[in-house]
């Protein structure tokens, strides 16, 4: 290679995306379980004890990183929805669309987790506070994103008003949590709220920080993996896809 | 004054046809021909700036047609598969409003004279549901004789016309088009229209 | 304007002929309502707690029912391609549509919710506030169900999907719209509650009519 700038825009398309996506995989995988078996060992015997919690909030360093990533993927979902919206490129669209239920599986272990840090705690399986009701309403953003386009025959078609969800909810997300705050906050009723985790440690930041990034490792590995899916089905009909060698199997 | 430079339509996955080219000046009108399935209302329909081409670009006076060129659409004119008729309407007040739509200003003796002209009177006041088909087809054609539009974009205009009412819309066209509009049709049949040529897909 | 208004004339002349239409909303959100004290209670304090909530979730469902035939009609005969192609921009059709179906389907339901709201043992003042709510509500909920109705366009399952992609954008107008209504009657006033709905409505005026024709021209193409 003469040229030393790798030029990125060759990687917009399907064609020359899918075995870049094939290498970096395994990649992503490393990394998650690396950062996972360190974040897991502080989370569960480096972390002390809580004065209040006792073990139990231990759950903690489950629940808030699915509940950023939760968040995180839903902006880089729509990020790349409107990239495929506007520069009409399948690709970027294709990421939005193997994001989708990585999100929507983060966003439904933190409703999980909350529910499981309840009962222990305050003796009910769900806490109508805010974040949990925001977090279970971008749940259902995600739901109708992916309902949406699973009833959309046409891919170009689906692509294109999955963005304009995508984009809508986007502007909404920061609406409906400041709503349902300031409904949390009328309704002084159950003073339970998982924002009143306990006193944070260094260690236990760490924790959760490390257990983010495993999940995001996580994410990225399993985006690749469906995305490259997606590739081989949209373009089945294309030449370099007949060529592959798990194709001609 | 409309041309289009490579154009390629993709349906689905099945690429329908690929690096088309054609051009309508003043005077002209094209005949779009090809089988079932062969692309004809994909391309109507590009022309018509309601789908976007995979490839390719559309040109009205040198300028390309975009999705929100109001210019382009103030000089065409469009039927589809459909009627566009509101059912529950009348058939003066479906030309009424395709009138405020278009921006024109309706002169109701004049619509009453189109429709009149095109075997109509006595069904101006009916809601159009009642109508036969023939006679729906009809109310299009006092549209299309009413707007004052250069460029008419036609999907297979004479679908549902009795021999009376092609022999009309011929007419039409052939009128249009010796005045200088232009025209480019679909359709499986000869057409008793001079001049012309033909686009096969 | 023209257009705006000629479209709104076409849609409300159409209802006038088929009168079903606007009376479906209506009883729906009657019986819909009455439901509640039934399987309740008919406590009048009780009532009284959850009338605001019961209200607007009942307005909310009504105004659902009716956003499918926002755009469906025309675009099964061919006009709403018309439309696309008009001179007129897209946006200002679609506005007058969005207009036409809120004097439809949600200005009666601010007209009889008092009445409703008597049932519940409101005091007149909680009517008022209710009835402001709901005119300041409902067109935000006709802004935001476009997009939602443009979206699903002749779409499988259309109407289940609509009310999956719509009813969480409708969360903050159910909780400012209710909670209005519940402010006013715990003595703190509803100023608050409404200028936020008013606020919401001001930026749904401005960009639904612009995400719902984007969505129409992705279902034309």
């Amino acid at each position: 290679m003469s040229n030393r700038l790798i030029n990125w825009f060759k990687f917009a398309s399907p064609a020359t995306f899918y075995p870049l996506a094939g290498k970096m995989i395994p990649l992503f995988w490393t990394l998650a379980a690396a950062f996972g078996a360190v974040g897991l060992w502080l989370s569960f015997f480096v972390a002390p004890t809580d004065a209040t919690q006792g073990e139990g909030y231990r759950i903690i360093f489950i629940h808030v990183p699915t509940s950023w990533m939760s968040m995180f993927i839903y902006m880089v979902m729509a990020g790349w929805a409107a990239m495929g919206l506007s520069l009409n490129a399948r690709l970027s669209s294709m990421m939005a669309q193997a994001l989708a239920p990585t999100g929507a599986l983060m966003a439904f272990l933190s409703l999980w987790t909350g529910a499981f840090w309840g009962k222990p705690m305050w003796g009910t399986w769900w806490v109508w506070d805010a974040r949990l009701t925001s977090e279970l309403i971008l749940f259902f953003l995600y739901l109708g994103f992916m309902a949406l386009q699973a009833s959309i025959d046409d891919p170009r078609r689906a692509d294109k008003a999955g963005a304009i969800v995508a984009l809508v909810g986007v502007v909404n997300v920061p609406i409906i949590y400041f709503s349902v705050k300031w409904w949390n906050t009328l309704h002084q009723g159950a003073s339970v709220s998982i924002n009143k985790s306990p006193a944070m440690v260094t260690t236990m930041l760490w924790g959760m920080l490390l257990m983010a990034l495993c999940l995001w490792m996580y994410s990225i590995a399993m985006a690749l993996t469906r995305v490259r899916a997606i590739i081989l089905e949209r373009e089945s009909h294309t030449d370099w896809v007949k060529q592959l060698n798990e194709v001609k199997a | 004054m409309l041309s289009a430079h490579g154009l390629t339509c993709v349906r689905g996955d099945r690429r329908l046809f690929a690096q088309l080219d054609l051009g309508v000046s003043p005077g002209e009108w094209l005949h779009v021909r090809g089988e079932n399935g062969a692309g004809k209302t994909s391309l109507l329909r590009l022309l018509a700036g309601l789908s976007q081409p995979a490839e390719g670009e559309i040109r009205w006076c040198g300028q390309p047609i975009k999705a929100s060129d109001s210019t382009y659409r103030q000089n065409l004119l469009f039927f589809g598969h459909h009627g566009a008729l509101k059912e529950d309407l009348t058939a003066l007040e479906n030309l009424g409003f395709s009138a405020a739509m278009d921006g024109a200003t309706f002169a109701e003796a004049e619509a009453l004279k189109a429709l009149y002209q095109f075997g109509l009177k006595g069904r101006e006041e009916l809601p159009v549901r009642v109508l036969s088909a023939g006679q729906k087809r009809r109310v299009m054609l006092a549209r299309l004789a009413l707007r004052k539009a250069p460029l008419w974009v036609l999907d297979e205009p004479f679908t549902a016309l009795d021999v009376k009412a092609v022999d009309l819309l011929s007419r039409l066209i052939t009128d249009h088009v010796a005045g200088g509009g232009m025209a480019v049709l679909t359709s499986h049949q000869t057409m008793p229209i001079p001049g012309g040529r033909v686009v096969q897909l | 304007m023209n257009a705006l208004l000629a479209v709104m004339r076409r849609d409300l002349l159409m209802v006038m002929r088929r009168k079903s239409e606007v009376l479906t909303a209506l009883f729906f959100f009657v019986i819909v309502s009455s439901l509640f004290p039934l399987g309740i209670g008919p406590e009048p304090v009780l009532l009284r707690k959850i009338a605001p909530g019961v209200l607007w979730v009942g307005a909310l469902l009504a105004t659902m029912l009716g956003l499918q035939r926002m755009f469906a009609a025309d675009h099964a005969d061919g006009t709403l391609e018309q439309m696309a192609i008009s001179p007129t921009p897209l946006v200002v059709l679609v506005l007058g549509k969005v207009l036409a179906h809120w004097l439809v389907s949600g200005l009666p339901l601010v007209l009889i919710a008092p009445v409703l709201g008597l049932q519940f043992d409101l005091d007149t003042e909680a009517l008022g506030v209710l009835m402001l709510a709901l005119l300041l509500g409902t067109p935000l909920l006709s802004l935001i169900g476009a997009i939602g109705a443009a979206l699903t366009l002749g779409v499988r399952g259309g109407g289940v999907l609509l009310s999956l992609l719509v009813l969480p954008l409708y969360v903050p107008a159910l909780i400012f719209g209710a909670g209005a209504v519940e402010s006013h009657i715990s003595g703190l006033g509803a100023g608050g509650h409404l200028s936020l709905l008013a606020a919401l409505l001001t930026l749904a005026a401005f960009f639904a009519p612009w995400a719902a024709t984007a969505a129409l021209r992705i279902a034309l193409e």
